[in-house]
């Protein structure tokens, strides 16, 4: 009986391919095989062999079974194997593109300066870009002949009464007539703004503003300062140093300009900076309080901060670049470069 | 431009390093831009030992001159070169104006070792004949050797060049207005010059009457000298204005500017004998002529103010005199004029006479009624002084000036909660020194009064904060943050809408864009699919932006073409902007333009071109994003610009709301897609979202085609099946449209696919086959059609 497994063991070794392996099992194992024949044996055999025969045979069918199934899963695996090798291919080729949109330049700084406000608490809002004078100058502190209504040149779209507004602040005047001097304030708003400016590399007529308006019982310089630092520090990275220096806006007393260090030489100075190591990249200050009177919050009970960014100035000033209009061209070979993460 | 040798005659700043104060007063708020020196190294006061002829020039010298430390030999060329004389020497390494450097050098075979100058030669004079044939300059024998020639001579000077902002650039353009600025950085008391003149008995009043007849003069001030000398103006004039930049004239003219520049206040000065006895302030006429002094003929229009002689104008109030007034050679007699006019009435005239001067811009931004009175005495002791003129007593004044103390009261407290600091009275009190504010304290209360000469600073607490702030310095501020409630930001609104879309859009492979509102005439007449009319800006900067848009497309065509012509093939785009009618009615509009392939890999040629049928996912997506599936619809229309088979509306809850298709051929050649809805349209409620259990029983599948005549809708081929399906039909969806072969030319085939299930149990063949068989018998009655390969 051991020299059929013996057999057995020659046999499979030289086979490569399932038929071959399936006569070995009928040869072995079928009806007429050699392993089933031997148990037709046993009645022949006097009783006292007749169980350990039995079992001796039992251990060779298992066996045998054992081994022509190991062959089969062999031969199995090598045809599969040899398949996977034919199926290899050149993993360098260019993949499929999955179609993934960029933000406009921008856009995108609106949007991280938006999502960092609104986690301090800001909600954003926007209002209408046709605007009236009123919010627009009168109850922003900027009466008829008040010379910062000179330099601001305004688009006019009925007579002297509604115009596109100049800057976002007349957001903060509707904010604030809403909250009916009841109600602590806390907005941003991003929008688009007008002057006429005709437009080339550092002018456009038409950009966008992001101010910031704040207000409460308690609220002071101080804050305003600490409020920037953080946004500077979110935008231009925790390196970047700020100043404030006095300055002045009709609509808001004391005002001051944010500065930062400038990103290009870190503060060594370089023409981008004129050599000052600074760079100046939001104006701000204290709500004047005839601003505050005009919407109804009573100066004496609240107090408040404004400040006003440039998104394409924050974006010329953070990835370089000399020229606005870039903004507006919408270069989808220069805007994929921005649809990624920052940090 | 401050000269700061001018401002040490009313501030003691001797002993301060000019830039090191530039820095200090940059940081208190008024911003230097340049500090200019014009000391020179290498200059030093010589004394000439020897002095010889060259031995082989007739006209050069060679000099031995001490120069304290040493004896060193120039060659000089000045005639008027001497033994004794004490000279102003640069020594090798000294720079001269025009980049000379000095070295040594050899002169025809002699050794010269530094140069003997003359002031000219070193910018501090106007080079002339005269000052050239003057030679090198001769310092009197006191001056001592080895020591700086331009300290001795007074002539040392540094320049602050200003950048300052709107409201402080009429106090700190002129000296003294500046000084108080450094008095207030370094405490220290401002000095103002002497203007007590000894006036002679003759009055102004007995030769001269004064009529103001527009309430746009509420001051005006003339007083009169006579016995004017013109000459030239004493150095001290002549070197500061010409610092400053301005051209010495002559002593007359000079003092004018020069007072002008020290108090802030523009004088003008009237040849008496040709102005006669009389002046009226009166608006001009319409188209009323003048000859400034400047030999040009204007013409001037009703919102400009004159000054005239009762019958001609001899001035433009503010701007320019007259050229029939003019101080001469020949004057003798001067009316002086100190007035204030009305500031926006100024700017307009200068801007309309595109005139602006020195003058123009000071009274442009409004003046001090006390520097007024103090310019006028300070202009008459110059003269008195520098033009032997006598000046008549009294003074001719119109005066309807509001001289309403500009009074403020607050507590200390008020400052501290605006500033975020806690700074005691004691410390308040003493910043309103240095600033020169009075002030009376009393139980805790500050009353200041703010000085005329602060324009910019009203009677008010923050104002005030400011003004110690700055000096208590903003970088001495600590960072804190607001001490409010903790709360979440929200977008709010419109804007919350505009930013879901956005970044849908960008996840679906689309770019933002950001384009102009305002357009030209030829762009705001294409893709008008609705009845809005535009807006046309009255007084526009240019053409092609002259209009408001009402669409967005064109301006995605625009977009497009630059890619275009920039060779990228695939155009994805979006841009969410407001727009407004001609009623300033406004919408926010959702613009999409694709072209190209939205999914491409050309080594395998795979390929999804965009098409009609991808731009209408895209919109499907973003309106099932925002929970309105099944409120939406699309139908049929031909629209301006567009292709006319391949161009819908599009409809939520059956109201237009926006379109789609493709570009009309004749507009753009490209396979262009577009789409457009209102953002506005879209803010509506939805159903909160929900779970619905998929179904546990199996669901049947079966398939079914109809004929139907080529013009029918699919969409109302499925809104029968829907309806006749009912409740077990759960879902239906077109997986084959069919024409050729087999089917006539007017006529399609589509194949639906419908799932029917049941919630509840398992469903028969048989059910189903009842609820297929009605879905087939509404279907072919109701569209006329039949069912395919029955």
């Amino acid at each position: 009986m051991e020299n059929i497994l013996k057999e057995l063991k020659k046999e499979l070794a030289d086979i490569n391919d399932e038929q071959a392996l399936n006569e070995i099992r009928t040869k072995y194992l079928g009806k007429k095989g050699s392993i089933t024949l031997l148990s037709s044996k046993i009645k022949d055999l006097p009783n006292e062999e007749k169980k350990e025969f039995g079992a001796n045979l039992n251990k060779i069918k298992t066996e045998a079974t054992n081994l022509i199934d190991s062959k089969k899963a062999k031969i199995e695996k090598d045809i599969l194997d040899k398949k996977l090798e034919s199926e290899s291919i050149d993993i360098s080729l260019p993949s499929t593109k999955v179609p993934m949109g960029s933000p406009n330049i921008a856009g995108k700084v609106v949007e991280e300066i938006e999502e960092l406000l609104m986690s301090m608490g800001y909600d954003v809002v926007d209002g209408p870009e046709i605007e009236k004078d009123e919010y627009n100058f009168e109850m922003l502190n900027v009466p008829k002949g008040h010379p910062a209504r000179d330099s601001q040149d305004t688009f006019y779209v009925e007579g002297e009464e509604l115009l596109l507004r100049s800057q976002t602040s007349p957001v903060q005047i509707r904010t604030m007539l809403e909250g009916k001097g009841e109600k602590p304030i806390r907005i941003i708003c991003p929008g688009k703004t007008y002057r006429r400016d005709n437009d080339d590399a550092t002018h456009s007529h038409q950009f966008m503003q992001i101010e910031g308006l704040l207000i409460d019982k308690n609220v002071s310089l101080s804050d305003l300062k600490g409020t920037f630092d953080v946004i500077a520090k979110h935008l231009f990275g925790e390196d970047c140093e700020t100043r404030f220096r006095p300055s002045y806006y009709p609509f808001t007393e004391p005002s001051v300009e944010m500065d930062i260090t400038c990103h290009s030489c870190q503060g060594k100075g370089c023409p981008i900076c004129k050599n000052t190591g600074w760079i100046t990249i939001s104006g701000a200050g204290m709500v004047h309080s005839d601003v505050l009177k005009n919407c109804g919050y009573d100066p004496k009970e609240w107090q408040g901060f404004a400040f006003g960014f440039g998104a394409e100035r924050i974006a010329m000033v953070k990835y370089g670049i000399d020229d606005i209009r870039v903004f507006y061209t919408n270069d989808l070979r220069e805007m994929k470069n921005f649809d990624r993460k920052d940090d | 431009m401050i000269s700061l040798e001018w401002v040490k005659d009313y501030i003691d700043i001797s002993n301060e390093d000019l830039n090191e104060l530039a820095i200090k007063i940059t940081k208190a708020g008024i911003n230097i831009e340049k500090v200019i020196s014009n000391k020179i190294n290498n200059l030093v006061v010589g004394e000439i030992l020897e002095c010889e002829k060259h031995p082989d020039s007739d006209h050069l010298n060679v000099c031995k001159v001490n120069i304290g430390n040493e004896t060193i030999q120039i060659v000089c060329g000045a005639s008027n070169v001497r033994k004794g004389l004490k000279v102003i020497v640069a020594l090798p390494g000294a720079v001269l104006p025009g980049d000379f450097e000095i070295k040594k050098s050899k002169i025809r075979g002699v050794e010269s070792n530094g140069m003997i100058c003359a002031l000219f030669e070193l910018g501090l004079e106007e080079k002339t004949e005269e000052t050239y044939n003057k030679g090198i300059t001769e310092l009197d024998s006191k001056a001592k050797v080895g020591t700086d020639p331009l300290e001795y001579l007074g002539l040392a000077d540094t320049l602050y060049e200003l950048d300052v902002h709107k409201h402080r650039n009429n106090d700190c353009y002129y000296h003294i207005g500046f000084a108080y600025e450094i008095a207030s950085i370094l405490n220290k008391k401002v000095m103002l010059p002497d203007i007590i003149t000894k006036p002679v008995k003759d009055n102004i009043k007995d030769h001269f009457t004064l009529k103001v007849e527009t309430d746009k003069c509420p001051f005006y001030l003339a007083k009169m000298v006579t016995d004017v000398k013109i000459g030239e103006s004493p150095d001290f004039i002549k070197r500061r204005l010409n610092a400053y930049g301005m051209r010495s004239i002559n002593n007359v003219v000079d003092i004018s500017n020069y007072v002008m520049l020290e108090f802030g206040q523009p004088l003008h000065f009237f040849d008496k004998d040709t102005l006669g006895d009389k002046i009226v302030v009166r608006n001009a006429k319409e188209n009323e002529p003048i000859r400034t002094l400047d030999g040009i003929d204007r013409i001037l229009n009703q919102e400009d103010i004159v000054i005239t002689d009762g019958k001609k104008p001899v001035c433009i109030a503010g701007v320019m005199g007259g050229e029939n007034t003019e101080v001469t050679e020949n004057t003798k007699t001067i009316l002086i004029e100190s007035a204030i006019f009305d500031s926006v009435s100024i700017r307009n005239t200068a801007a309309h006479l595109d005139l602006k001067s020195e003058a123009s811009i000071r009274y442009g931004k409004g003046l001090s009624y006390e520097y007024t009175e103090k310019a006028i005495e300070r202009a008459c002791y110059l003269l008195e002084k520098y033009a032997g003129a006598k000046v008549l007593s009294g003074t001719v004044k119109h005066d309807k000036v509001d001289k309403t103390l500009k009074q403020v009261t607050f507590e200390a407290k008020e400052i501290n909660s605006l500033l975020g600091i806690t700074i005691s009275e004691d410390d308040v009190k003493t910043e309103l020194n240095r600033l020169d504010f009075p002030f009376e304290y009393k139980d805790g209360k500050f009353t200041v009064t703010i000085p005329t000469r602060r324009l910019d600073v009203d009677p008010n607490v923050n104002d005030i904060a400011e003004e110690v702030g700055r000096l208590y310095g903003y970088h001495n501020l600590v960072s804190t943050l607001p001490k409010c409630n903790i709360r979440k930001g929200e977008y709010i609104g419109d804007v919350k809408y505009r930013k879901i879309i956005s970044k849908r859009l960008r996840n679906l492979g689309l770019n933002e864009c950001k384009t102009y509102t305002l357009v030209s005439k030829e762009m705001a007449k294409q893709f008008k699919y609705d009845d809005k009319e535009n807006k046309n800006l009255p007084n526009p900067l240019s053409l092609d932006k002259s209009v408001i848009r009402t669409t967005l497309i064109p301006s995605l065509l625009g977009v497009y073409d630059y890619n275009k012509a920039r060779k990228v093939k695939d155009v994805m785009l979006y841009e969410i902007s407001k727009v407004y009618d001609n009623n300033y009615n406004e919408d926010s509009k959702i613009a999409i333009l694709m072209k190209g392939s939205y999914i491409l890999n050309e080594w395998k040629q795979d390929k999804i071109k965009v098409d009609f049928y991808l731009i209408k996912g895209i919109i499907e997506d973003v309106l099932e994003y925002l929970g309105l599936k099944n409120r939406f619809s699309f139908r049929k229309k031909v629209l301006p610009e567009m292709h006319p088979g391949i161009s819908a509306e599009i409809l939520l809850d059956r109201k237009p709301i926006g379109i789609i298709g493709k570009v009309h051929p004749l507009v753009r050649k490209d396979d262009i897609y577009v789409a457009e809805i209102s953002l506005n349209a879209l803010m509506t409620n939805v159903k909160p979202i929900k779970y619905k259990e998929a179904s546990k029983y199996p669901e049947i599948i079966k398939d079914m085609a109809f004929i139907v005549k080529k013009e029918v809708n699919s969409c109302d081929v499925e809104s029968i099946i829907k309806k006749a399906g009912g409740r077990l039909l759960t879902n239906i969806h077109v997986f084959d449209v069919y024409t050729g072969e087999n089917v006539k030319e007017d006529e399609k085939s589509i194949a639906y696919s419908l799932t029917f299930s049941d919630p509840n149990k398992t469903l028969t063949e048989e059910e189903v086959t009842i609820v297929f068989d009605n879905i087939i018998k509404n279907v072919e009655e109701k569209m006329d059609a039949r069912l395919r390969d029955k």
